[in-house]
């Protein structure tokens, strides 16, 4: 069915229809809307679930990573600080190997404080071992949601679905819902290998040993770094599982593309600019008015961001001039952490080629600072005729 | 009230191996040892990081015999609503979920997650073992230490501040059960866990637990100063149901007998209170003999 609706709606309608069991939530503004409705869902009864008003993020995942520990299906969602807090129970998520799924509203992070929309938040959570995918619509934000409960539960891999504040949490655009009965049979109900359990006790997550340990079987037991190198490899080869989310959903669903990358206008093109989210929808605008100067530009949208599809972004960058990275957030005292990860891909696939595009930096919307379509296009052009002399280039900067 | 256990029908069901890797002495493997004993099988529990996490030993070694999730350091009571919500989707009405942490887990670290469950009424028992200091850590002060106390940073001059009054602040969410037990009285531990499971919301147990290397004593004597610390009124054992509040065990045995020990025999039994001056244990004294002239006169 369609419906015309806001980006924290259709995350919420995915939740439902993906039978989440718990669902804990501490508010913060922009991801406000979505686990309010959410609570609608629960007290009306249209939802099978238990809501859990936590008093801090820091609790929500913990209620999360609990509720999972004991075979709950589970949920949360949260923006800017309040996924800050939960830094450290984000780490533990993925160490415990929790498929919880998590929507990040992206916003700018304090001091000083503010609340508009760019990715500072999500990025600086790069490291944490989740797997990150970044939406770019609302028909995505309800797809995705539902592609990651049955990723995160075959990998047993926790997933931030990110999508930018209020330009797509509080915007309305027509999407598809899909039928409940679609979704039950693309995603069977959550069967973990091991829920606590009175009748099977274990000791979950206890003190592991930076050595190997024979167990009282006889048997070799991982050492806290066999467990950390397996979180890794399984990361890797869940760009494998990814395709196969995609392929599932396409043919439960009938739609769908690449998992990783959305290009767009790129096969012809000299240049190419990048990005995550939004602003990659508002670059084909750009795009388009280049393509009229005779400037042969595609661009590029990045949706996995973690585990990054660095053979699939140097595959479709091979052989252009320019590579030209947009982006919300920053590793400060560096450049741009995509634009960072992007020359290494360049570098591992496409340096035996002898034949390396030229990377540009480009830093835009921070804080919420409008982003305006000329603007972008005059970047675009310029960065295009002629390397910007200093990197990372902030657009629009008033200094 | 129901009948009180005593050693000869006391279930000898064991949910703790022994052989655990606390210190000789260790008052939290008795009161730990017990406490499963009135929990029972059908159990879940949760630890934070606190010398308990070592008790249980290391992966892939368990200690404990009935399910348990470690949990990061300030989120035991948040993690308990976690279970108890998995169990409610999964049809679950009958499992106990019980999370046991340190006095830093409880009164400083947890405090928050703690109140929030609290105030949400979930339906666990929450156990937060005081020995009074971050003694896994290497003793160092916590919210529970008492004032005088010298540990590893109050090195010279002791813990100045008052130890904070986590029953009373846990009383204060209107709980159907808190109570304040001692590792030196198992038993009362023991029937105060059964005597709360039927009710409902979160229920709050305070555990004085001596701890020899934080507090400094010989190990053998940590029964004897876990009991002076009761016979001495300075740490009472009580039960407050549905808000009515109640002496049990030894310290109930006290309004009867109306004669404290001098506690100036329970600071001079641990190293750790040696810069306290006959002057400071008097004044000590003086708030003691008051809090339980309030007693007496409630009793009369």
């Amino acid at each position: 069915m369609h419906i015309i609706e806001n980006g924290n709606v259709a995350a919420a309608l995915g939740v439902r229809l993906c039978r989440a069991g718990v669902i804990a939530a501490y508010p913060i503004t922009p991801q406000t809307p979505l686990t309010e409705r959410l609570s609608e869902y629960v007290e009306s009864g249209d939802m099978k679930a238990e809501y859990i008003p936590v008093e801090s993020e820091h609790s929500a995942l913990a209620v999360c990573i609990a509720a999972s520990s004991a075979g709950a299906r589970t949920f949360t969602a949260t923006s800017a600080n309040g996924l800050l807090y939960m830094h450290e129970q984000v780490q533990w998520a993925s160490g415990a190997r929790l498929p919880i799924v998590m929507c990040v509203v992206n916003r700018a992070v304090g001091a000083p404080w503010n609340v508009w929309n760019d990715q500072q938040d999500s990025i600086s959570q790069r490291d944490t071992g989740w797997i990150q995918i970044y939406c770019c619509d609302h028909q995505q934000i309800i797809d995705t949601v539902i592609k990651a409960f049955w990723l995160a539960e075959k990998v047993s891999i926790p997933i931030m679905v990110c999508y930018d504040g209020y330009i797509l949490s509080h915007t309305y655009m027509p999407f598809d819902v899909p039928d409940q009965e679609k979704v039950d049979a693309f995603l069977p109900p959550f069967k973990p290998e091991y829920a606590l359990d009175p009748d099977q006790p274990a000791n979950l997550n206890t003190v592991t040993l930076p050595d190997v340990r024979v167990d009282v079987h006889g048997e070799l037991a991982h050492g806290y770094m066999e467990i950390r190198y397996l979180l890794q490899e399984d990361l890797r080869t869940t760009l494998k599982a990814a395709a196969e989310a995609e392929q599932r959903f396409a043919q439960h669903f009938g739609r769908g593309g690449d998992p990783f990358i959305e290009p767009y206008r790129c096969a012809d093109a000299d240049f190419v600019a990048v990005g995550m989210g939004s602003i990659t929808y508002q670059l084909r605008v750009c795009v388009d008015a280049l393509r009229k100067e005779g400037i042969r530009v595609g661009v590029m949208g990045v949706r996995y961001y973690r585990p990054f599809p660095d053979e699939a972004i140097a595959g479709a960058l091979k052989g252009k001039q320019g590579v030209i990275v947009f982006e919300k957030a920053l590793s400060y005292g560096y450049e741009g952490a995509l634009a960072s990860d992007l020359k290494s891909a360049l570098y591992e696939h496409l340096a035996p080629t002898g034949s390396l595009p030229t990377v540009q930096n480009l830093i835009a919307g921070i804080g919420g600072r409008e982003i305006r379509t000329e603007d972008l296009t005059q970047t675009l052009r310029a960065a295009i005729h002629e390397r910007i002399s200093k990197e990372p280039h902030w657009i629009g900067l008033k200094l | 009230m129901q009948a009180k256990t005593n050693i000869l029908n006391l279930p000898t069901q064991e949910f703790v191996h022994p052989g655990t890797r606390a210190c000789t002495g260790c008052g939290l493997a008795i009161a730990y040892r017990v406490g499963l004993k009135a929990l029972g099988k059908d159990t879940i529990l949760i630890v934070p990081p606190s010398c308990l996490t070592v008790l249980q030993g290391l992966f892939p070694v368990a200690s404990t015999k009935l399910p348990c999730l470690n949990v990061t350091f300030a989120s035991s009571a948040a993690a308990a609503t976690g279970i108890l919500a998995a169990l409610k989707t999964l049809g679950n009405d009958h499992t106990t979920v019980a999370a046991w942490a340190g006095d830093g887990g409880t009164s400083d670290i947890g405090l928050q997650a703690l109140s929030g469950a609290a105030e949400r009424g979930d339906n666990f028992i929450y156990f937060c073992y005081d020995n009074e200091g971050y003694m896994n850590t290497g003793v160092q002060r916590s919210g529970t230490t008492p004032i005088g106390a010298v540990t590893a940073n109050t090195p010279f001059k002791g813990k100045l501040q008052q130890k904070k009054d986590v029953p009373a602040i846990m009383a204060a969410h209107h709980l159907s059960y808190v109570a304040a037990c001692s590792a030196a009285y198992p038993l009362d531990l023991y029937d105060k866990i059964k005597n709360c499971l039927h009710l409902p919301g979160t229920k709050y147990f305070h555990i004085h637990i001596p701890c020899p290397p934080g507090w400094g004593y010989d190990p053998r004597y940590g029964i004897k100063i876990g009991r002076l610390a009761v016979e001495t009124g300075y740490y009472d054992l009580y039960e407050i149901v549905n808000g009515e509040f109640r002496l049990t065990a030894a310290s109930e045995k006290l309004m009867e007998k109306r004669k404290l020990i001098p506690v100036r025999e329970y600071f001079r039994s641990q190293s750790r209170f040696k810069i306290l001056t006959d002057a400071q244990i008097d004044d000590i004294q003086k708030q003691i003999d008051d809090k339980w002239a309030g007693y007496y006169g409630k009793d009369e």
